[in-house]
């Protein structure tokens, strides 16, 4: 099937002492096949929380509402047996800072190769070692690297031998939670390089987390813009980079400057304030305060998400229909 | 009102009088830090019972003369029968000398609880200065330190105490200071590896950059983040000392003149009480003992977690931080 | 633009690496910075720009080459130090490690002052408290009394950031050295932080020396730029000529894979950075450059020297545009191995 991932109506609250804190409000989220999809947002948003569900990997103290409808069987749901297989096997991710998820006194090959033994415990040595090799050429590493601890490899090659390791089950979806923000922009091209070319060649879904507009606009088809635990524009992905329509959306999008742009030069372009705490959210819509065009009704009601197109979405009142 | 005058947060928080000067800032910051940190102390339950306890013992130290005379320490006024059980009169019996050792306990508590207390002094005191520097300095002097330290680390304590309590003589003081001498490597290695850790922080670099020389940095920066340790390491380290005091004056090297529970227990070892059974001489003082030391470790465990920088993230650190593209 | 304030020359920095080896992470700099002037220092990490900025504040000390504050070479006695770091100051990356967790928001602004005696000196006769409070509104906290008790795990990354730039203009400097001031904040609010290094610039009159790995910060603030690699400075100018005509292929490269250029076809360079201890002979560049791989400087005849000759250091030059580029200087109308185009 085509389908890979579909989340319906997804929200998670973290229990605290203090009281409920709302990470995540009822999130609707479609990927499929050979699609790479970009969640973009700021610290709080909530779209490392929201994907953090797909392995059902969300701290215990959260409590989760919705669907995550990995084709088709909801992984909220689904027994343990299940998930233990769809880790890795079904979904992988790339998590966030490469430089603490790898184990410093293990050699990198082990740790790729830990997983394929996990999901097939009597697979002979010599197959493990092939595949280990497969995998790091297909990152662009050569496969003597296997041998490496990860104190020798440089910031890069560690992002990539994380990817490797995600792919070390042949998943159908790969998340990638910020793979290139800690690593330099030629490092960062190159690892981008090499996860756009993954997709194509191997069909895999891509899920990409960023606060980083401009790469996601470069590499994803489409976009998800999160703001305060809620999706506040969707859409394909040069649309939202280039013309967005929700007033978040487009500083987002005007904070990384296009290089000779001269509207740009000597005016960088931000947003008061700072993103929301999850707990003590605004009313009504949660960037009213720091929107430059909000007015009194904004903060009366939660705005639903409207269509403008097809396949556009937007959450805010003050966007006109074409 | 202008908001000068009295800017009130848009969280709620107080603001501040734009008219406090800095000192009352600085006295104000530190009651708040002190009243947060009491609040979160409170809540732990084993800290608290720990507390009352040492409260408890502090009291009865304290109020020694008014509990029981100090007349029935002399053996020469002594009026009881010969380790006689426990009686009405005597509550908790007499001694070998016909001492109430009930006020021998009291009495006692005075003096090991002071030798403790001064032993830690002098091994805090050693250890923070020669663990500061030598974590501080990366030149000849921090090694030298640090080799020193390890060489009095390695030196078995009990020998040594021996060695230095015979040839310095039989007084509190010299017990005090047998004590510290001989406790302060492993304080001195807890503060040399968290200031090594704290000397490559950022804001230890900052100072550098606004002009702050080396002591300016070791006094303003190092010092505040270290105490929380070396707060947490006292407490452990006076339970230690009460039982090294006991352990050396059981052994008969303690000041012949005073009573300690550890010169108590000395007393009943030599009169044989353990084999006539005169439980009563044996048992209290061996029981505050290890009360005391369990209290003192009780507060200590507290404090360590109360001083716990990780409890300072609160809820950022759930969330993932103000600030960077990633987290949540 | 008035004159020149703080000037590295032809500075080389070394370290000693685990096993001896010497790691030269500054190879011959020439840089300098006036007030009233915005320069960005760019370049991946490894180019040894970060090293440039500690050198210059004097908390590194050079191999050889000097640095030069107001004409006169750098001493680094305490006390010359001192009187440098009251007029040259700097706001260190990763605000949130940069503030003592222990120190409220006053006491972390007001330090550098009690350091200097600011207060004491101070032509108008402010206390300490009115002091600290006109640095944090200057550094756009407002109103300042509601953040002195606050400590720095209370609050966002941008204010952190901001009483960072506001410890630093406590002690009135004339020249500002901010590393990779945003690089660590939420995307939508680096606008503000670099708008207020805008004002500080127009208001106060401030140089600012700004070191970062992002091209887009650069060409939203910056009025002169340096390209850095391996240790030396590439290719230096204008930003609007460098970053719209870049020389040298390294520019080129880095400027082609900045995502939001979609005309430009991305050069990815392969490898990484070489260690700094095996700086390549000739130019430093020729392992990874472009135009020796596709041939194109072998067609121009200049192969030979890219791999043979090492080039120079550039001049300091505040106006022109200088590349280390045995190719660009083919390509340019004027022939010296450094090429200038003016």
């Amino acid at each position: 099937m085509n389908e890979l991932l579909r989340m319906r109506d997804v929200s998670l609250t973290y229990r605290t002492e203090e009281g409920d804190v709302p990470a995540v409000r009822n999130v609707d989220l479609d990927l499929d096949r050979g699609e790479i999809l970009g969640l973009a947002g700021e610290s709080g948003c909530g779209k490392s929380t929201l994907a953090s569900t797909i392995l059902r990997l969300q701290p215990p103290s959260a409590r989760v509402t919705g669907e995550v409808l990995f084709e088709g069987h909801d992984v909220l749901t689904m027994s343990w047996g299940d998930l233990r297989a769809l880790r890795w096997a079904g979904a992988s991710m790339v998590f966030q800072g490469a430089l603490h998820s790898l184990n410093p006194v293990r050699r990198v090959g082990d740790q790729i190769a830990e997983p394929i033994h996990l999901h097939d415990p009597d697979i002979e040595d010599k197959k493990v070692e092939a595949r280990v090799g497969e995998l790091l050429e297909q990152v662009g590493l050569p496969a003597a690297r296997a041998r490496a601890y990860p104190h020798q490899l440089s910031g890069g090659q560690k992002q990539r031998i994380m990817i490797a390791m995600a792919l070390a089950c042949r998943p159908r979806l790969i998340v990638a939670d910020e793979p290139t923000t800690a690593l330099d922009v030629m490092v960062q091209a190159q690892v981008l390089h090499v996860l756009s070319g993954l997709v194509h060649e191997l069909g895999v879904g891509m899920l990409m987390i960023s606060h980083d507009l401009s790469v996601l606009a470069d590499l994803c088809d489409r976009i998800v813009v999160m703001y305060g635990g809620r999706v506040v524009e969707q859409g394909p992905s040069k649309l939202v980079f280039g013309e967005a329509l929700h007033p978040y959306a487009a500083a987002l999008s005007a904070a990384f400057p296009r290089v000779g742009d001269p509207a740009a030069r000597f005016a960088p372009s931000g947003l008061p304030g700072d993103p929301p705490d999850p707990a003590a959210l605004p009313p009504g819509c949660s960037f009213a305060p720091r929107c430059p065009k909000s007015i009194e009704e904004c903060s009366s009601a939660v705005p639903e998400l409207r269509s403008f197109g097809a396949d556009r979405q937007a959450a805010c009142i003050r966007v006109e229909q074409p | 009102m202008s908001a000068a005058q009295n800017p009130a947060a848009h969280d709620g928080s107080p603001g501040v009088p734009a008219t406090l000067s800095a000192r009352q800032l600085a006295r104000r910051r530190r009651r708040d830090s002190f009243l947060r940190g009491w609040r979160l102390f409170r809540r732990n339950r084993s800290g608290m019972l720990g507390l009352v306890v040492l409260a408890l013992f502090a009291l009865v130290a304290l109020a020694a003369p008014l509990l029981a005379s100090a007349e029935g320490l002399e053996v020469t006024k002594a009026t009881g029968g010969v380790l006689e059980p426990p009686s009405s009169e005597y509550w908790l019996g007499t001694d070998d000398q016909g001492r109430s050792v009930l006020t021998l306990l009291i009495w006692g508590a005075r003096i090991s609880l002071f030798v403790g207390l001064a032993a830690t002094v002098i091994s805090m005191v050693i250890g923070t200065l020669v663990g500061l520097v030598s974590g501080f300095s990366s030149g000849w002097a921090g090694a030298v330190l640090f080799r020193l330290t390890e060489w009095f680390l390695v030196i078995p304590f009990l020998p040594l105490a021996i060695v230095l309590a015979t040839v310095l003589g039989r007084s509190l003081f010299n017990i005090a200071l047998v004590i510290g001498v001989t406790s302060w490597p492993s304080t001195a290695l807890l503060i040399r590896s968290q200031t090594l850790s704290i000397k490559e922080r950022a804001y230890i670099e900052r100072a550098r950059v606004l002009g702050a020389g080396r002591w300016h940095q070791i006094r303003k920066h190092v010092l505040p983040n270290v105490m929380p340790m070396v707060f947490a390491n006292t407490t452990l380290t006076v339970a230690i000392a009460i039982l090294a005091e006991t352990t050396l004056s059981f052994l008969g090297l303690g000041d012949p003149t005073r009573v300690s529970w550890g010169s108590m227990l000395e007393d009943a070892f030599q009169v044989g009480a353990i084999t006539t059974g005169a439980w009563w001489f044996i048992v209290p003082p061996g029981v505050c003992v290890v009360l005391v030391v369990l209290a003192f470790t009780l507060v200590g465990q507290a404090l360590e977690e109360v001083l716990n920088p990780r409890l300072k993230g609160g809820r950022a650190m759930m969330i993932g931080g103000g600030g960077g593209g990633g987290g949540t | 633009m008035t004159g020149r304030l703080l000037e590295a020359r032809k500075v080389s920095v070394e370290f000693v690496a685990r096993g001896g080896q010497v790691a030269r992470a500054l190879d011959g700099v020439d840089l300098e910075v006036g007030a009233g002037e915005i320069v960005a220092l760019v370049g991946e990490s490894g180019s040894g720009k970060t090293t440039v900025a500690r050198t210059m504040l004097g908390l590194e000390r050079p191999a050889s080459g000097e640095v030069v504050f107001e004409g006169k070479p750098l001493s680094y006695s305490l006390r010359r130090l001192r009187e440098l770091r009251r007029r040259v100051q700097m706001v260190l990356q990763d605000p949130a490690g940069a503030l003592n967790p222990r120190q409220t928001v006053y006491e972390s602004v007001a330090e550098g002052m009690r350091l200097h005696g600011i207060a004491a000196k101070d032509p108008e006769k402010r206390n300490e408290t009115q002091l600290v409070a006109a640095a944090m509104a200057s550094a756009g906290l407002r109103p300042p009394e509601r953040l002195f008790l606050r400590y720095p795990h209370e609050l966002s990354g941008g204010q952190r950031q901001r009483v960072l730039i506001a410890g630093a203009l406590a002690l009135g400097p004339e020249l500002l050295i901010a590393d990779e001031p945003v690089s660590s904040l939420d995307a939508s609010i680096r606008g503000e932080i670099l708008a207020l290094l805008l004002k500080l610039r127009d208001e106060l009159g401030l140089g600012v020396l700004v070191v970062t790995h992002d091209l887009g910060l650069a060409w939203n603030i910056a009025d002169r730029i340096a390209v850095m690699y391996l240790g030396r400075v590439v290719e230096a100018g204008p930003t609007e000529e460098v970053l719209q005509a870049p020389q040298h292929p390294y520019t080129q490269a880095l400027l082609s894979v900045v995502p939001e250029i979609e005309q430009v076809r991305p050069v990815v360079l392969t490898g990484e950075i070489p260690d700094p201890s095996r700086i390549p002979g000739g130019c430093r560049f020729h392992p990874r450059c472009p135009a020796v791989a596709d041939g194109s400087a072998a067609a121009d005849g200049v192969e030979e020297a890219c791999r043979n000759q090492p080039l120079e250091i550039l001049p300091p030059d505040p106006h022109g545009h200088h590349v280390a580029c045995h190719l660009a200087a083919l390509r340019s109308s004027t022939g010296p191995r450094t090429g200038s185009i003016v």
